[in-house]
């Protein structure tokens, strides 16, 4: 066994600092502590649509333990583009870094976190039993969905919406024994003018 | 060429027979090649970027490039193991400040170096690797030797790519090789299938060009810059913490310049070292859980750190709740996703280091009183002095052998190490000067990391530069077969293994955290080292007392060649100062009763 160890003041002998950090490394100051709970929002990124790029973003994800919540990528107007739209509930300093790390990605053109009256939109499919065919018609004719398919022994429609819609629709179905259900997840444009993405001259 | 081994003539093909002799003139045709593949235009884009040396494995999938390799001008090192290829490579951009380059075959080749690069990830080193791949219509097949490359390197490179045709490869190995050298530095790899290096190609160099998304920031917001220098100014406590940034940016001569003019002490990280001479009145030396005791009181009650490329490691900060509770961050670097990761920062300022230090030197509107403050700091040199016990009958202590390396070597010698205990006397007893001669592994602590980077160092640095490795026996023993190199290539390097028969760090915390129950931590038996050199053709030497030191120390330094000393350290000795990880770093220990 060793620990001879080193001359000088052992710790409780030292002079300590008053302040504290919170756990995430902000200075608490005593008049308003900063508290950062958890919010979902959206956040778009415009990228280049070479292969690998999901593989990319959805890693950058899981290996910083994101909380995502959804992920949807397609193509945009441009075939040499994607568009890659995510749900997260993160505290801001975690979206804050969700937007900084995807922006390092190399293909990623232009990040940025939408705004809340950003026009957002899901598709789901549903699959019940069909033992109460006119109840079920009656719910999705009340949600503006569609019948995709009605047998004898289940009806399958679909929904689009945003998040609250399909929620509340899903719940409304739940009395007729959901079977299956497949989301798409959130995608979502900027409402107006306002750009989703701002693609930098040199790239257009 | 080395005197030890015999030079023989690559099997049937004589230098004569490189150029086609026998129906030379007439026209390629019935699938004979213009000489020009996918492969020739990888090799002249090496060329063209100005990559003098490569380290390598040949193998099946790369042997197009390899081919292509005996036409050019470059140096290929082989290495034994396709990991200690990526270390070299990262020690050779680590000393140049250029990518090294890297290469292996497909399958194990490439998962080999997996590590390596992972440890150029971490200390965002400039490295390039290219690694072969099985051909484009067997990928996804399982084919032999077949792995998914840039799926497994993902997480851990800057970028990757698959190389899909032989007239666009140049391009996607100058975009790798600028990506690995640009902005934040880091490694960058391309998967080469076998056709598309066979493939015939008009393509020839790529210049290196980084692509259009890519953007880096040289200069920060002025009137962020304006208030940094303003809090600055004002503090009574300021710090400048200087991180590996600060060298991989060459901004040494910029932040030693804005410390001496404002009168700052100077804490780095351990990446950081060397970015301020370690001799100087105002170097603090290093910070965190093995940092000075000093540096570690500075940084728990300064009110205003300046912190230069840093990315704050939780084994610099300890604790985040009690990291320099006191103080306004003022944060410096060149990667936005850094600012306000792990320590929130009240002034972010983006850009490239010795930019950014000489916009907030030209703001500041007056230097901070900090008489008070630095006689503090000198205070706690003066108690919490890096000491040890030395008695002469007792083993020899490690620290006295890196502190008698230190005086026997000029100041620009290069330091290489594994990972452990000697890492940490490395760092401690050693005093640094230079940027880029300290050449270790951080962020993700490989150990085996010492000799193949002491490889890379050696053909990187200048020839009248030494290069020294410390090593631990636990990490000496994982790249050792690496001595191979050293000794073909007549490597003029210098292998102190502080051998404690044991993976002592590890011990060392057993006795610390585990009660004492030493689980696979001690060796019962190790190789005599200086033997296993021997063997290996690098000259062996030991030392076993105090008395031996001096001369041993002295003799090996001056073999013309490679060489391996085996020093018998005390067993018992730790590493202190410490900090716990996740402690307070004011509260470090120094020794196991504080613990
Ligand atoms: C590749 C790898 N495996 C395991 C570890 C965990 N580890 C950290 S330090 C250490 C002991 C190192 O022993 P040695 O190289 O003999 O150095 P010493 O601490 O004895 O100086 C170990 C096992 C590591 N850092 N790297």
């Amino acid at each position: 066994m060793s620990g001879q160890g080193l001359p000088g003041p052992a710790p409780e002998d030292r002079e300590r600092p008053t302040g504290r950090r919170n756990s995430q490394g902000i200075r608490i100051d005593p008049e308003a502590e900063a508290e950062h709970p958890p919010r979902r929002t959206v956040i778009s990124a415009l990228v280049e649509h070479e292969p690998g790029v999901l593989a990319r973003v959805s890693g950058l994800f899981s290996r910083r333990q994101f909380n995502i919540e959804s992920l949807t990528v397609a193509d945009t107007q441009n075939d040499d583009w994607a568009r890659i739209t995510v749900v997260v509930e993160e505290p801001d300093p975690g979206i804050d870094q969700i937007e900084k790390q995807l922006a390092k990605v190399v293909p990623v053109i232009h990040v940025r976190e939408l705004e809340d009256d950003a026009l957002t939109r899901e598709l789901v499919v549903v699959k019940v039993d069909a033992d109460k065919p006119h109840e079920v018609q009656a719910i999705t004719d009340m949600y503006g969905g569609r019948t995709l398919d009605a047998g004898p022994r289940t009806i399958t429609v679909e929904l689009t919406g945003d998040e609250q819609k399909i929620d509340d629709a899903i719940d409304a179905y739940r009395q007729f024994n959901i079977r299956e259900i497949a989301r798409t997840g959130q995608t979502a444009l900027a409402r107006g003018e306002t750009k989703t993405a701002v693609v930098p001259d040199y790239l257009k | 060429m080395t005197e030890q081994g015999t030079v023989r003539e690559p099997t049937g093909a004589s230098a004569d027979d490189a150029a086609p002799t026998e129906g030379a003139d007439e026209t390629p045709d019935d699938g004979a090649t213009t000489g020009q593949t996918g492969a020739s235009s990888v090799v002249a884009t090496l060329e063209g970027a100005g990559v003098d040396t490569v380290f390598g494995v040949q193998g099946g999938a790369i042997m197009p490039v390899y081919d292509a390799l005996y036409d050019s001008g470059i140096r290929h090192v082989t290495m034994a193991h396709e990991q200690a290829a990526a270390h070299a490579a990262d020690a050779y951009g680590a000393v140049t400040g250029d990518p090294g380059v890297c290469m292996a075959t497909s399958g194990p080749g490439a998962t080999n170096l997996v590590t390596g690069l992972a440890d150029a990830n971490m200390d965002s080193d400039p490295v390039v690797a290219l690694t072969g791949q099985v051909p484009t219509e067997l990928v996804g097949n399982d084919a032999f030797q077949e792995t998914d490359t840039v799926g497994v390197t993902t997480p851990i490179t800057k970028s990757n790519y698959f190389a899909s045709s032989a007239d666009t490869v140049g391009d996607d190995v100058s975009t790798a090789f600028a990506l690995a050298a640009n902005g934040r530095q880091g490694p960058t790899l391309v998967d080469l299938p076998k056709d598309v290096t066979t493939d015939d190609t008009d393509a020839g160099a790529s210049e290196p060009s980084v692509p259009d998304t890519v953007r880096v920031r040289e200069r920060a917001d002025a009137e962020d810059v304006e208030e940094a220098a303003e809090t600055i100014a004002a503090a009574d406590r300021p710090v400048i913490l200087a991180g590996g940034g600060v060298i991989k940016g060459e901004a040494t001569d910029e932040v030693r310049a804005f410390a001496v003019e404002h009168g700052i002490p100077v804490v780095t990280t351990m990446p950081g070292i060397g970015a301020f001479p370690e001799d100087h009145d105002l170097s603090m030396e290093m910070a965190g859980m093995h940092g000075t005791g000093y540096a570690n009181m500075a940084i728990t009650l300064t009110d205003c750190l300046i912190a230069v490329g840093t990315r704050f490691d939780d084994r610099l900060t300890g604790g985040v709740d009690s990291f320099a509770p006191d103080a306004e961050v003022v944060h410096v670097d060149i990667d936005p996703a850094e600012i306000s990761k792990n320590v929130e920062a009240d002034h972010p300022l983006v850009g490239d280091a010795g930019t950014v230090v000489e916009q907030i030197a030209d703001a500041m509107p007056n230097s901070p009183d900090t008489e008070a403050w630095r006689d503090q700091c000198a205070e706690w040199q003066a108690e919490y002095p890096m000491d040890y016990a030395v008695s002469e009958d007792d083993p020899v202590k490690p620290q006295y052998v890196v502190e008698t390396v230190d005086e026997a070597t000029d100041d620009d010698t290069i330091v290489t190490t594994g990972v452990g205990q000697h890492q940490m006397w490395a760092c401690q007893y050693w005093t640094y000067t230079e940027p880029r001669t300290w050449i270790s592994s951080h962020g993700l602590g490989t150990m085996g990391y010492g000799v193949p980077a002491a490889v890379g160092a050696r053909l990187a640095a200048d020839d009248d530069q030494s290069v020294v490795c410390f090593d631990g026996d636990g990490s000496f023993l994982m790249t050792c077969q690496e001595l191979v190199v050293a000794a073909r290539e007549n490597l003029d390097i210098t292998v102190f293994v502080l051998n404690n028969e044991a993976i002592g760090m590890v011990r060392q915390w057993q006795d610390a955290f585990f009660e004492g129950r030493r689980m696979a931590s001690e060796y019962p038996w190790v190789p005599q080292f200086d033997r296993l050199a021997e063997a290996f053709g690098v000259a062996g030497f030991r030392i076993e007392e105090y008395d031996d030191v001096a001369d041993t120390v002295q003799e090996a330094l001056a073999v013309d060649g490679p060489s391996v000393v085996d020093v018998y350290i005390d067993p018992t000795e730790n590493v202190y100062p410490m900090v716990p990880s996740g402690g307070d770093n004011g509260q470090f220990a120094l020794s196991e009763g504080h613990l």
